[in-house]
């Protein structure tokens, strides 16, 4: 008898409570729909404001904004910050065509074809010697990981990370972005004049040593570039153009003063 | 007459600037902006779309039961475009006549089921079938809530016929040849003794008749989502999980279609829930003295201005009921299957089932 008893007691208390798990589900249930229409209606309402037009660089950027919180990109812009640091930028005037970026940069995405200079190039605008043409400066904005090793390494501060950050093409050989001004006929005049002031110090050498006879028609086969530069390295009080000074960057302590 | 004449432009009208404004309002509520280069703040993105669609190739998949799957599309659409056929368009134009126009056409709605299951069983994909199996389940098993709370209407009208309906709750209600000596009162109390059948406006509509229906109203509104497979019942057509259910292998105008009836499913019942619950064509300005709204806004059956009037308040209120599935559906997550049946067979049933006793008992006040 107990035993059944039992049983009946745990039965009605298992009903009970499930009857008022039933209409708990149903308060909790409507209370959170409501909830939820209130949060949606608030958005809907606010959707006639747009959010403000700040950027990252105040201190508001992260206030809750309500409202339209995109902007119709191509025609409007949110402000993004003077120093972004974004696409690189080569002022070729002022690149002394030295091939440190070439070597620092981690995915090899920067081109140099130089050819050095026969002629005397001027100055950079801080004062650094030109020597070298650049035949090619291409850097690939596609290959390109933005870590900005490049622009520490210039020593004339002529490569720069611009805030320039829209850079995109329809074609990937456009992300392929050219600095060197020389054109095509430019540069093999300029490859010619080096050629044959080669060729004249050769003939100069010779005179000199008989030794170099038979290594002088060699010459022409191989790479120029590879072979001139420690040449003229090592004939450095021939050469009529001056060692370039190189002097601790100016710019770099400007900006500290500011 | 009414059906071909007037709801099938309107219908083909409506979808495209429902599907603009659906994707306006989830840009809102999503903080947002929406389409906004096709025309002035994007109000030609659809028909764009449109066209792009309907240069879409048509692509019947190799292993697909290819009669099942070229008629599914046509089975679903005709299904639902059926059901305008009965909706009184005004106080004088009606689709159809029926006697019993509400029997009809929750029988009639439920046949899109079957283009439902012939869409997902002909692609003769996986996704689509359960895709399909779910639109069964849930369709057929939210035909019942809808199916009684459809019944506590008629229980306290006393009618199938939804013109009839209608012009219960209308200011013209003694102009119905079966109605001439009918009364209206406040909230449909007899005792109360307040005669409202002159106000008319939102006084004689039928939740104000019978305050009892506005809980049906909600129930009617919860299962027509799942109906028309919209969100939060969105179960067969489940993007993050079923591609896009029983329509994944469509395309083109195929496609098309079934989007064309899915918001015809959504047109349909909320000009059925307007017409049930909300006074169907009827006006929601009531006469107050000398100042007879009502009859102003109504217009006189038969006339042009009449027509008018009445399409205007039925279509609106129709729209109205749009956006709130829209809203309901940008707001609210989707529901589990499990969930879903729980939903419908432990919650809006018995609760239909209570409220057509209390719908019964109301009709009992009003006579």
């Amino acid at each position: 008898m107990e035993v059944l008893l039992n049983l009946r007691l745990r039965k009605r208390a298992k009903l009970k409570e499930n009857q008022t798990k039933y209409w708990a589900n149903v308060r909790i249930t409507v209370s959170t729909l409501i909830e939820g229409i209130k949060v949606t209606t608030g958005h809907f309402w606010n959707a006639r404001k747009q959010r403000n037009a700040i950027g990252v660089e105040s201190d508001n950027y992260f206030e809750k904004n309500n409202g339209l919180q995109t902007v119709l990109y191509p025609h409007e812009e949110l402000p993004i910050p003077d120093n972004g640091r974004y696409q690189l930028h080569n002022e070729i005037d002022d690149c002394i065509v030295c091939d440190k970026c070439v070597k620092v940069c981690p995915v090899d995405c920067i081109d140099i074809e130089p050819i050095r200079a026969v002629e005397d190039l001027g100055k950079t605008s801080d004062g650094t010697p030109k020597r070298i043409h650049a035949a090619k400066f291409d850097i690939n904005m596609s290959k390109c990981c933005f870590c900005g090793l490049c622009t520490t390494v210039c020593p004339t501060e002529c490569l720069t990370m611009t805030n320039e950050f829209d850079f995109s093409e329809f074609e990937v050989k456009k992300h392929n972005f050219e600095f060197a001004t020389l054109t095509s006929s430019e540069v093999s005049e300029k490859k010619e004049a080096l050629e044959k002031f080669n060729l004249e110090k050769q003939e100069a050498s010779k005179l000199i040593s008989i030794d170099k006879k038979k290594a002088s028609p060699k010459i022409k086969m191989k790479p120029i570039i590879k072979k001139t530069i420690p040449e003229e390295n090592a004939e450095q009080g021939k050469t009529n153009v001056t060692k370039p000074k190189f002097r601790p960057r100016p710019v770099m302590k400007k900006k500290k003063e500011e | 007459m009414s059906t071909l004449v007037f709801f099938l432009p309107f219908l083909l009208m409506y979808t495209v600037f429902a599907v603009y404004a659906e994707r306006k309002i989830s840009a809102f509520i999503q903080d947002r902006y929406g389409p906004m280069e096709v025309g002035k703040y994007g109000w030609y993105q659809t028909v764009a779309d449109l066209l792009k669609l309907i240069q879409k190739e048509d692509i019947i998949p190799k292993n697909a039961n290819k009669t099942l799957f070229m008629l599914a599309p046509i089975v679903i659409f005709t299904a639902i475009f059926c059901g305008f056929a009965i909706l009184p368009l005004t106080s004088s134009w009606v689709g159809s006549l029926s006697q019993n126009g509400v029997y009809f056409l929750i029988a009639i709605v439920s046949l899109d089921v079957v283009g439902i299951l012939m869409a997902g069983w002909g692609a003769n994909s996986k996704y689509s079938l359960l895709g399909s199996l779910r639109a069964v389940a849930q369709i057929i098993s939210y035909e019942i809530p809808v199916t009684l709370s459809v019944l506590c209407v008629v229980m306290i009208s006393q009618s199938l016929s939804l013109q009839e309906i209608s012009y219960q709750q209308s200011v013209l209600i003694n102009v119905f040849p079966d109605l001439e000596s009918t009364k209206n009162f406040l909230f449909g109390i007899k005792t109360m003794a307040i005669d409202v059948t002159a106000w008319g406006g939102f006084f004689t509509w039928n939740i104000f008749r019978a305050p009892v229906l506005i809980p049906v109203a909600v129930i009617y509104f919860i299962s027509t989502l799942a109906e028309s497979n919209r969100a939060p019942f969105d179960l067969p057509e489940a993007e993050s999980e079923l591609v896009a259910g029983f329509h994944t292998e469509y395309s083109g105008f195929r496609w098309a279609i079934i989007m064309l009836s899915e918001y015809g499913m959504m047109l349909l019942v909320a000009i059925l829930g307007v017409i049930l619950f909300f006074g169907s064509w009827n006006t929601p300005l009531p006469n107050i003295g000398n100042i007879t709204l009502a009859n102003w806004t109504t217009g006189q059956p038969g006339t042009i201005i009449g027509n008018l009037w009445s399409i205007l308040w039925l279509i609106s209120k129709a729209m109205l009921w749009v956006m709130a599935q829209m809203w309901v559906r940008w707001t609210y997550p989707r529901l589990r299957i499990d969930q879903l049946m729980n939903l419908s067979w432990k919650y809006l049933t018995p609760f239909a089932i209570f409220l057509i006793f209390m719908s019964g008992l109301w009709r009992l006040l009003m006579i």
